[in-house]
């Protein structure tokens, strides 16, 4: 290995432990707004991945799939949910069901969990970063966490995202393998749904002038 | 290798009350101010230290004890903190425990001698500062743990002069960042400095460091000023040496590079000041376990 | 050996003599602490002996008792426990013998004082003997004098409670240890431990009796969760006999979990995991639960729960070592667990004599109304902050010596081992960075409200220092932190033959590990030399500045306030209510809260109290259901002796038709 490719792992590595700084602020962030950049900024970062991390062997289908991923996560996501943000009135404060400081000790939890297990996954041995695998199970359950702990409905959406980052982040680790089709169809999927709860929590809130997920628990019967 | 090692030390203890000076000076230019003197810390040491001094009634030994004691357990503390590229004058497999808890005898000399006034507001000051630095405790360790177990050594002295080699973008980058960005949540939390703190306010009620030390005048401010403008040296130190290379640097070139990590660092806090407020308290925890989870973090990684 | 032997007799003897002597209690007190310091200075001399590398001394007599024998014996574990049992036992008994004569009626104070001599000689005898019946007679007679020890206010509803929690806590301990040994004698016809055969039965067993050590050895201990009689028991006995219970009873548990050990042959790793979880769940939960006290004996008997945590983590990880062959962190964890010991012993039994001391001259243990006594008390605040600087590891007292043993066998560990060895040593640094903290938090918490500040209430005002033979005994306690502390590089040599018997470690192994340490010692004390000189420096320019100036004495400045009261004072609950909340102990502090009403409001009061969440949450329920379920039995008891008779010749009548039949 020479000295560039040391280099270049280096930045793989450092770009990893910036994906976790972001799950960790995500996990304490305690206003809206700067949830979405987060999510945002972790979406690029993975798109940045694989430019470094093919030790500049770029192929066309890897430069498609980072610019696609990057703008959409990156622009397109962040850009909807702020005007979802914004449109609905709602406060800027997420509401949390577990405290911050809470969530941080949780991520800390998590973070070691996924180590553990990523460790223990019976997988062919990766590439890229022997970090990458553990950090994309971090960020999915990251993403779970975001669902189950907070209030809001965006922020839901945003764990979603999170999720996503998580499986993309785990196909990283697997480029040479994973169809190009299956990444498309998730990042789809994930378009979809940005898509659909971003006007739903537009009509939510005109209907009932919040977007608190909890209370839509009224409406059952 | 002792010459250089006691070089360093004088030189902390001559520089140290220049840094507060350099961070006021940034914070000023940068509200448009002129600001004080790069010496007014100086100024002010030399003055209470002819001043006289005022005892409360409700004070007893421990009171007056307690500044000395304090500023005792920091100058040891800074005879075991490599500075530069170099080793320091006491280092011994396990010197970084004895610096870790010379750092919380001081702090315990400090809290004790603020809870002799039988003040609440000084009550309070204590039971803050005990608060957060009992969550700072597992940042800076673990931490230390992480560079401990990269270097194959449990001396700071050794650490520090195996690590500098390491530039960032080889192996250890991620990991001495890491670690770098916990020593610095440490240092501004340890040095009551934004956003934890903040050394200019007004009202006792928002204050840690500042109404801790509220009773206390002449001489015995003196030395607790001058405690904290050492203890701003020591982890400012820490942080510095593991981001600023330089490795293979004769003595001289080394300290100076050194010198100018160290008052960058300065002008650095003085920016984080300008740019940012105070957290409300019952936020700084988090950013505490924040920095627990970063030494953990990179230590994780080295252990992976 | 004569003289061990010799020194139990004295014990014996002048607990009787005790009993026996006329007056009011006085004279009984003294010739019991005579003959305590009798006994001190015959057993500790073959002790030293033995740890300074002398043969290991055995005596074995035959016994009638059916798998018992006689059997005694002195080898460096043994001696390492005797010294820390002596030493603390004698100063302690001085303290008693001035403080408890007003204590109760003659008898009472006779009886405990006899009480007294028979629980340390319960303890020497547990750690010398050498055959399994022994040991468990030795271990019940240490237990139920320590029983009517903390029996001796029983006028008191509080004090019987704790006494009948005691005595349930420490004889399941003992079924356990009857189980261990009976399944360690299998297949012998005696409990003798040289006829235990080492290792040998397969991991399974070795593993369960190894666990029943853990239940057995860990309810005298205090490990979480089986802690709950502690801070029951300690704060209702006299305080005297806190120290002993706190500083050297509970050590008992950990020698036997040690003596156990050394039959299993070399531990697999899952024995140390266990110790390192037990000692950093104990650790934590014991600091956290002392931080929310308001009782003053209260908070050090869960203080006792952080540093048997402490202990556990040293052989835990020293297990570990030992477990993956690397000798260092083996000597390390073993040797810093057992100078821990020592060390706890000074230290928690100098803060138990100064808390009775407080509670002796202000009639009251609650934190929140005592205050400014360091005034009224010099010596035994002094002491207190002594102790309290020691019990918070911080240099130059000897408490730092034994936790940075602990945390270097950790961080070797950390650094030069791999896979979940290296994670170990990451938990055991984890624990004890925030024991350390808390533990600070906690301290100056105790020695403030207490010691500094303005008195909170009359009885703390009016309190005055204690009698000269107490506060001889703090300040010897006291010294030996200091002295201990500045002579740390001769400590881990002075503890090797105990280090070399716990840890299993060869003698060159010992041997380079020792001197490793030590230079790391030296360098530790010279640090603190060069403190103590730097402070005295600091101190005469001090002195030499304020010569020429104008000292003026004002009332403390409040932030412009001009009519404060003492009552206004930060208190111990505000003190410790953001580290306690923080930390999710809010939800078991019960708060029962006046609010003030109107503009001009009378009335407001907040009381707060944190029980223990093991013992309510768990014992209390599954104690109220047993009792629950042998109500129904309450017939059987008729109250009449006819009736026990019929009883008794039943029971035997039916046993003989079965062994018979």
């Amino acid at each position: 290995m020479n000295g560039w490719e040391t280099a270049l792992k280096g930045l793989v590595d450092t770009l990893i432990v910036f994906v976790v700084l972001a799950n960790m602020r995500l996990l304490g962030a305690s206003r809206l707004g700067s949830c979405i950049r987060v999510v945002a900024l972790q979406g690029i970062l993975l798109g940045l991945i694989p430019l470094v991390s093919q030790g500049g062997h770029l192929g066309l289908r890897v430069v498609l799939q980072a610019a696609v991923s990057t703008v959409l996560k990156g622009i397109v996501f962040p850009a909807l949910l702020i005007r979802a943000v914004r449109e609905s009135g709602s406060r800027r404060e997420l509401a949390p069901i577990v405290g911050y400081t809470p969530s941080l000790l949780t991520g800390g939890g998590l973070l070691a969990l996924a180590l553990w297990l990523g460790g223990r996954l019976p997988l062919p041995p990766t590439a890229t970063s022997s970090l990458l695998v553990p950090v994309a199970l971090f960020t999915i359950m990251v993403g779970l966490f975001m669902i189950v702990a907070r209030r809001k409905a965006i922020t839901q959406v945003l764990g979603y995202l999170a999720m996503e980052n998580g499986i993309f982040a785990f196909g990283l680790a697997f480029a040479e393998k994973e169809p190009f089709l299956v990444e498309m169809g998730i990042l789809l999927d994930a378009f979809m749904a940005v898509f659909v709860m971003g006007i739903m929590v537009y009509q939510i809130n005109r209907e009932f002038d919040h977007i608190d997920a909890d209370r839509l628990s009224a409406l059952k019967d | 290798m002792i010459v250089v090692a006691v070089v360093h030390v004088l030189l902390a203890l001559l520089l140290a009350p220049l840094l507060p000076g350099v961070i006021n000076r940034t914070k000023a230019a940068l509200a448009g101010r002129r600001g004080q003197p790069l010496l007014q810390a100086y100024f002010d040491l030399g003055k209470l230290l002819r001043k006289d001094v005022v005892y409360s009634t409700t004070t007893t030994w421990v009171f007056r004890a307690g500044p000395s004691a304090a500023l005792a357990a920091l100058l040891v503390a800074l005879a075991i903190v490599p500075f530069a590229n170099a080793r320091a004058l006491l280092a011994f497999p396990g010197d970084l425990l004895l610096f870790a808890y010379l750092l919380g005898l001081a702090r315990f000399s400090l809290v004790t001698a603020a809870l002799d006034t039988g003040s609440s507001f000084e009550g309070m000051g204590a039971s803050r500062e005990v608060t957060f630095s009992a969550l700072a405790e597992p940042a800076l360790l673990l931490g230390l743990v992480a560079m401990a177990r990269e270097a194959g050594s449990v001396s700071l002295s050794d650490v520090y002069t195996r690590l500098a080699p390491v530039s960032l973008v080889e192996g250890g980058g991620p990991v001495l960042l890491l670690v770098a960005a916990a020593f610095g949540v440490v240092y501004l939390a340890e040095n009551a400095r934004i956003p934890f703190d903040d050394p200019n306010t007004h009202l006792e009620l928002t204050m840690i460091h500042e109404v801790l030390i509220l009773d206390h005048s002449g001489p015995d401010l003196a030395f607790l000023q001058y405690g904290a403008a050492l203890k701003l040296w020591l982890l400012g130190s820490l942080a510095v040496g593991i981001l600023i290379p330089l490795h293979g640097a004769p003595p001289v070139p080394a300290m100076l590079g050194g010198l100018a990590g160290m008052f960058l660092l300065a002008v650095v806090t003085g920016v984080i000041e300008s740019t940012m407020a105070r957290l409300r308290l019952v936020r700084v925890p988090q950013l505490l376990v924040g920095a627990t989870l970063l030494s953990l973090l990179a230590l994780l990684m080295v252990l992976a | 050996m004569p003289l061990l032997l010799a020194s139990l007799g004295v014990l014996l003897l002048g607990g009787l003599v005790a009993l026996a002597w006329p007056g009011h209690g006085r004279g009984s007190g003294r010739v019991a602490a005579g003959s305590v310091f009798a006994a001190a200075v015959l057993g500790i001399i073959p002790a030293i002996r033995v740890l300074a590398g002398g043969n290991v001394m055995t005596l074995d007599l035959p016994w009638e008792m059916p798998l018992g024998s006689l059997s005694i014996g002195l080898d460096g574990l043994s001696a390492f426990f005797i010294i820390p049992i002596l030493l603390l036992g004698a100063i302690a008994a001085l303290y008693g013998a001035a403080g408890l004569r007003d204590g109760g009626p003659r008898r009472t104070v006779a009886t405990s004082w006899l009480m007294y001599n028979v629980l340390i000689a319960g303890m020497l005898l547990v750690v010398v003997a050498r055959n399994g019946m022994l040991l468990l007679l030795a271990w019940e007679l240490m237990s139920v004098a320590s029983f009517f020890l903390v029996m001796f206010e029983d006028g008191r509803p509080e004090v019987r409670r704790a006494g009948r929690t005691y005595l349930i806590a420490t004889h399941i301990g003992t079924a356990g240890l009857l189980v261990m040994f009976l399944l360690l004698g299998r297949g012998c016809d005696t409990l003798d431990f040289n006829a235990f055969r080492i290792g040998e039965g397969g991991p399974r067993l070795s593993g369960i009796i190894f666990l029943l050590a853990i239940v057995g050895f860990g309810t005298k201990a205090g490990f979480v969760p089986l802690h709950g009689w502690l801070p029951e028991a300690h704060p209702a006995a006299p305080s005297h006999v806190s120290a002993v219970m706190s500083g050297v009873m509970i050590k008992t548990g950990i020698y036997g979990l040690l003596r156990v050990l050394t039959f299993l042959g070399p531990p697999p790793p899952w024995f140390g995991w266990v110790l390192v979880g037990i000692g950093a769940v104990s650790g934590v939960y014991g600091v956290l639960f002392a931080l929310a006290q308001h009782d003053l004996k209260r908070l050090l008997a869960y203080h006792s729960v952080e540093n048997i945590g402490i202990i556990a983590l040293g052989i835990g990880v020293g297990l570990l070592g030992r477990s993956h062959h690397l000798p260092v962190v083996a000597v390390l964890g073993f040797g810093g667990a057992l100078l821990h010991v020592f060390n706890h012993a000074l230290f928690k039994g100098l803060l138990f004599l100064a808390a009775g001391a407080v509670a002796h001259a202000a009639h009251t243990r609650e934190i929140d109304s005592l205050g400014g006594l360091l005034r009224h008390m010099p010596v035994t605040g002094a002491s207190f902050l002594v102790g309290a600087v020691a019990i918070c590891g911080l240099p130059p007292l000897n408490g730092f010596v034994s936790e940075a043993m602990v945390y270097l066998a950790a961080f070797c560990a950390a650094t030069s081992a791999t896979g979940s060895f290296a994670v170990s040593g990451v938990v055991v640094i984890t624990a004890l960075a925030l024991i350390g903290g808390l533990a600070a938090a906690c301290f100056t918490k105790a020695f403030g409200i207490v010691f500094l500040g303005e008195p909170r209430s009359a009885a703390a005002a009016d309190a005055g220092e204690v009698a000269p033979a107490m506060r001889v005994a703090m300040v010897i306690l006291a010294a030996g932190c200091g002295v201990v502390g500045l002579c740390a590089p001769l400590l881990p040599g002075a503890a090797a033959e105990a280090i070399r018997v716990a840890s299993g470690a060869s003698p060159a192994e010992m041997q380079t590990s020792v001197t490793w340490v030590a230079g790391s010692l030296r360098l530790v004390v010279l640090g603190a030399g060069a403190l103590l000189v730097t402070f005295l420096g600091m101190a005469l320019a001090r002195r030499r500045l304020l010569a020429r100036r104008r000292v003026v004495s004002a009332p403390t400045w409040d932030c412009g306030y001009a009519a404060p009261t003492t009552r206004m004072q930060y208190t111990a609950s505000s003190y410790a209510h953001p580290l306690t909340s923080l930390l999710g102990l809010s939800g078991w502090t019960r708060r029962e809260i006046t609010t003030p009403v109107g503009l001009f409001p009378k009335e407001a009061h907040l009381r707060t109290t944190t029980p223990d969440p093991v013992q309510d949450g768990i014992y209390a329920p599954v104690f109220a259901a047993i009792g629950r379920f042998l109500l129904r039995f309450r017939p059987l008891q008729g109250g009449m002796i006819q009736l026990y008779v019929l009883y008794i010749a039943l029971t035997l009548l039916i046993l003989l038709a079965w062994k018979l039949g």
